[in-house]
């Protein structure tokens, strides 16, 4: 053992990991994020586990009924809701501090694509009202947004020979965009484009998204621009024909029809030509990805994602901080109990434990905060529960390193080279019983649902934190403490008594050089 | 005490004070068995308590001062409520609050509920806190947590097999976790505590936490059989050596493990209930399990396994055979020293020497040797 080479080091490594956790409690200071983003069960709020009830979801019609659904939350004006997707089928919306018990059918309507023909076109806010009767403003919605789905979808001619009403023509002059709006098959709608800077009334729904096949996007050959292409069921192929048919020989702009998902108008289409046989192709400025986008919407309308509520939590702020409060103080009994424990058996090595303890959580801590602004890792009751968990996990780690010194003092070694071997052989262990912890963590993480997952990234974490705790705080500790007084020699209380362990002082200060079976007697 | 507790650790680990663990292997095997049978049949015959989450409903949680007849009134007050058939059942938490299970409510449903039991037990209807579980959602977690466990059984026999190069040392661990996995759910059963998602993932975690004090008593086996065909150990004696030098840190890290989750249990209760206390139980119960498992099933099953291979059947032919020799040499030469390697036998005194290392089947002359070489 090259000991010279080594004398230097643990110093150095010890402080260059306060210096990480330094950094991390600087970038802390920097952002003036001091406490971990908490779950709603923590602070009070509403979580809404929605589970898609279709067998097979596509991960971009996922992804997009999770960018649907926000869009809702966002306009309801709830502060900061999050939406997530979660597994293959799963979305969670969590609104913080919010107790609306409408919103869970608000965020769990299905969203529906229609084509509709377009009426007419107007820039978005309030337009001149035909007549002067009605103030700006006036809300001629019912309270009710985007009620997706009642009405029956009227036969193609029907919606053809539609005509606005002078109620609905007023009602559009007074819509603004992201007012309120009734989105029903049988009847007009009023919708904006995505921007919000052109407002159009559109009839009833001349084909509905389920009629729709497939589609695509691509650069056809021999062009440049992409195209969105589109194919429709015979249903659909029949109404497309009958719907272009009729609209060709129409004036701007009710030449058009609007694709409409979940009351935003995705794309006005001109069209310029009957199409029989249910091939439909929409060209225009389309970039590479507006037209993969307009795709994807349009294979999600093919495919509707129709959600149930799994779960639906509401907890009161009052509850969400008795739960933080009583999480708390079992984190901290769990720590004060096992310090206890550590100090009654391994005496002055108890510190060594407090020691490492103390910089396992700043480390937890810092981690949780700063994950929580970098990945959104949120701390909630089952975290809490982990990182509990976790203290014994970290603490096991000590034992093993320590009953390892022990044991190799034991088998005649002196202190200082104890520490060594005794580290050596450790390690294995320690390294081989945390890849089954992590493991076991990462497998809840990737499988589970709910909530779980907040306690298997906490038991991960703390188990990557228990791994440089022990390999760049507790060893080289021990290393250093080796050479004091109080443990080298080992003291009556330094945990590492030559009597307690069996052996002599001499053998266990190295200074042995032949057999005795002199048991040392110490003051 | 702690004098007592050091001095029982020492001999531990010198082999001077051995319990056998292995030796007994048939009689933790028929415990295990009976064990097993009782989990089982527990199972089948009284099943589990399924939380609300396995069922579906909805679990209205209100503050509300608690007297002796409040359950009853409640219970009444409720079937009054304007929406019908809600079989609820009513209990008080603590003596400041209750909480309502009812059928799956549609969202109107929960709403007129809700408002209802703020008006019952004058609470600003924020205050009454609820948690509405789908029919399905406990299938969709139940199913989750079957494909887990199966990943990381899976996983973990491989992490094993390549960590320890033994595919029967997976074999062993894998049989100790179905142990404890069987054990539990059958004092689930059999006690009758409530079984909700938070449980589930108690019962997980305890697999990792069983496995990675499996791991530890593997480590030290497998440290203890290099090079055992020079030595005077047959592979249970070697292993039974393994568990006795790890029963201390066995026994630290079962009661630091332990420690915590008991904090876990007590804060659960002063929550009466929720995540933190059925995680907190599934994890005390399990952990116990766990440890139990490692030192009686795990390396019992992993002896057995091992003493069939030709080598072991071999080298124990071989053990017997120097035995012989010895006896017939210390007749001769009346010299005691290499009897000394003890054999497993309960509670051997050996002589209080600093370090006879018993371990070793090394040469007098090296042995003599050894201590200098420091």
């Amino acid at each position: 053992m090259a000991i010279s080479s080594r004398k230097s080091r643990p110093a150095v490594v010890l402080l260059l990991l306060l210096l990480v956790i330094g950094i991390m409690f600087s970038i802390m200071a920097a952002t003036r994020t001091w406490t971990p983003k908490l779950g709603l069960d923590l602070q009070g709020g509403m979580t809404i586990t929605l589970t898609a009830t279709n067998s097979t979801v596509p991960a971009e019609s996922l992804e997009l009924a999770k960018n649907i659904i926000q869009d809702r939350v966002n306009g309801l004006g709830v502060g900061e809701a999050s939406v997530a997707t979660q597994g293959d089928r799963h979305i969670v919306v969590s609104a913080p501090n919010v107790q609306r018990d409408d919103l869970v059918e608000l965020v769990g309507a299905t969203a529906q694509l229609a084509f509709r023909p377009v009426l007419t076109v107007a820039g978005a806010g309030v337009t001149a009202p035909p007549t002067d009767e009605d103030g700006p403003g006036l809300p001629t919605a019912p309270p009710v947004k985007n009620d997706v789905g009642e009405g029956e979808r009227l036969d193609i001619d029907t919606v053809l020979a539609f005509q606005p009403s002078d109620a609905d023509l007023e009602g559009f002059a007074a819509h603004e965009c992201g007012a309120d709006v009734v989105d029903t098959l049988d009847a007009p709608l009023f919708a904006c484009d995505e921007e919000g800077t052109t407002k159009y009334l559109l009839g009833p729904v001349a084909i509905s998204g389920e009629q729709l096949t497939t589609a695509a996007s691509g650069i056809p050959s021999g062009q440049f621009a992409p195209v969105v292409t589109l194919s429709f069921d015979s249903e659909g192929s029949a109404a497309l024909a009958t719907l272009t048919g009729a609209l060709v020989s129409k004036p701007e702009p009710t030449n058009m029809f609007a694709i409409v998902l979940d009351g935003v108008v995705q794309s006005a289409a001109t069209a310029n030509e009957r199409i029989p046989g249910g091939q439909a192709q929409i060209s225009g400025n389309f970039t590479e990805a507006s037209a993969a986008s307009l795709a994807n919407v349009l294979k999600f309308g093919s495919l509707p994602l129709s959600f149930e509520p799994s779960q639906v939590e509401s907890v009161s702020a009052t509850l969400g901080g008795e739960q933080l409060r009583v999480g708390l103080i079992a984190g901290l009994i769990g720590l004060l109990i096992v310090m206890a424990y550590a100090f009654a058996y391994y005496r002055g090595l108890g510190l060594v434990v407090l020691g490492s303890l103390l910089v396992a959580a700043l480390g937890t801590y810092s981690s949780m905060v700063l994950l929580g602004s970098a990945v959104g890792f949120t701390l909630n009751l089952p975290a809490i529960a982990g990182a509990i968990v976790a203290i014994g996990i970290t603490a096991d780690s000590f034992v093993i390193y320590f009953e390892r010194i022990r044991d190799e003092i034991r088998d005649g070694r002196s202190l200082r080279s104890a520490i060594q071997t005794g580290w050596v052989k450790a390690r294995s262990t320690i390294v081989v019983a945390d890849m089954v912890s992590l493991l076991s963590a990462i497998v809840l993480f990737v499988l589970a649902v709910g909530s779980v997952k907040g306690f298997a990234f906490m038991l991960g974490l703390t188990t990557l934190i228990d791994l440089a705790v022990i390999f760049f705080f507790t060893h080289p500790l021990m290393q250093l403490l080796g050479r004091t007084k109080f443990y080298g020699e080992g003291h009556r209380l330094s945990g590492l008594d030559a009597t307690h362990m069996g052996v002599s002082r001499d053998s266990l200060l190295g200074r042995r050089s032949r057999r005795t079976t002199r048991i040392a007697q110490e003051a | 005490m702690n004098n007592a507790k050091l001095g029982l650790a020492h001999r531990l680990y010198t082999g001077q004070v051995s319990y056998d663990f292995v030796k007994n292997r048939k009689l933790w095997y028929t415990v295990s068995a009976i064990v097993l049978s009782i989990s089982i049949l527990a199972l089948i015959i009284r099943g589990l308590t399924l939380g609300i989450e396995f069922k579906g409903g909805t679990d209205f949680q209100a503050p509300m001062q608690v007297t002796s007849g409040t359950v009853e009134e409640v219970r009444q007050a409720v079937d009054g409520f304007e929406v019908p058939d809600l079989e609820a059942q009513v209990f008080s938490i603590g003596d400041d609050a209750v909480r309502i299970q009812t059928r799956v409510l549609n969202p109107d449903e929960t709403s007129s509920v809700r408002a209802a039991i703020a008006d019952l037990t004058g609470a600003d209807p924020a205050d009454v806190t609820y948690n509405a579980i789908g029919a399905s959602w406990g299938k969709q977690v139940s199913q989750q947590a079957g494909i887990a466990l199966f990943v990381f059984t899976i996983l973990v026999m491989l992490l094993i097999w390549v960590w320890f190069r033994d595919w029967k040392m997976s074999v062993a661990a894998i049989l100790a976790l179905a142990h404890d996995l069987i054990v539990t759910i059958g004092i689930y059963a059999l006690v009758g505590f409530t079984v909700t998602p938070a449980t589930v993932i108690g019962v997980l975690t305890i697999l990792g936490y069983s496995l990675y004090d499996t791991v530890v008593v593997f480590d030290k086996i497998k440290e203890n059989v290099l090079g055992l065909e020079d030595t005077n150990k047959t592979y249970s004696e070697a292993a039974n050596l393994g568990i006795n030098q790890v029963l201390v840190r066995s026994i630290n890290t079962t009661i630091i493990g332990v420690l915590p989750t008991g904090a876990l249990l007590v804060a659960g209760s002063i929550l009466n209930g929720g995540p933190l206390q059925d995680l907190g139980l599934a994890l005390f119960i399990g952990m116990i399990v766990g440890a139990y498992s490692s030192i009686f099933i795990a390396t019992p099953i992993l002896t057995t396994l091992k003493e069939r291979e030709p080598e072991q059947i071999q080298h124990r032919a071989t053990l017997v055979r120097r035995s012989e020799r010895a006896a017939v040499k210390a007749n001769r030469r009346s010299d005691t020293d290499l009897l000394e390697g003890g054999d497993g036998v309960a509670v051997t005194a050996a002589p209080a020497g600093p370090r006879m290392q018993p371990r070793t089947g090394a040469s007098r002359a090296e042995r003599k040797k050894r201590p200098g070489t420091r």
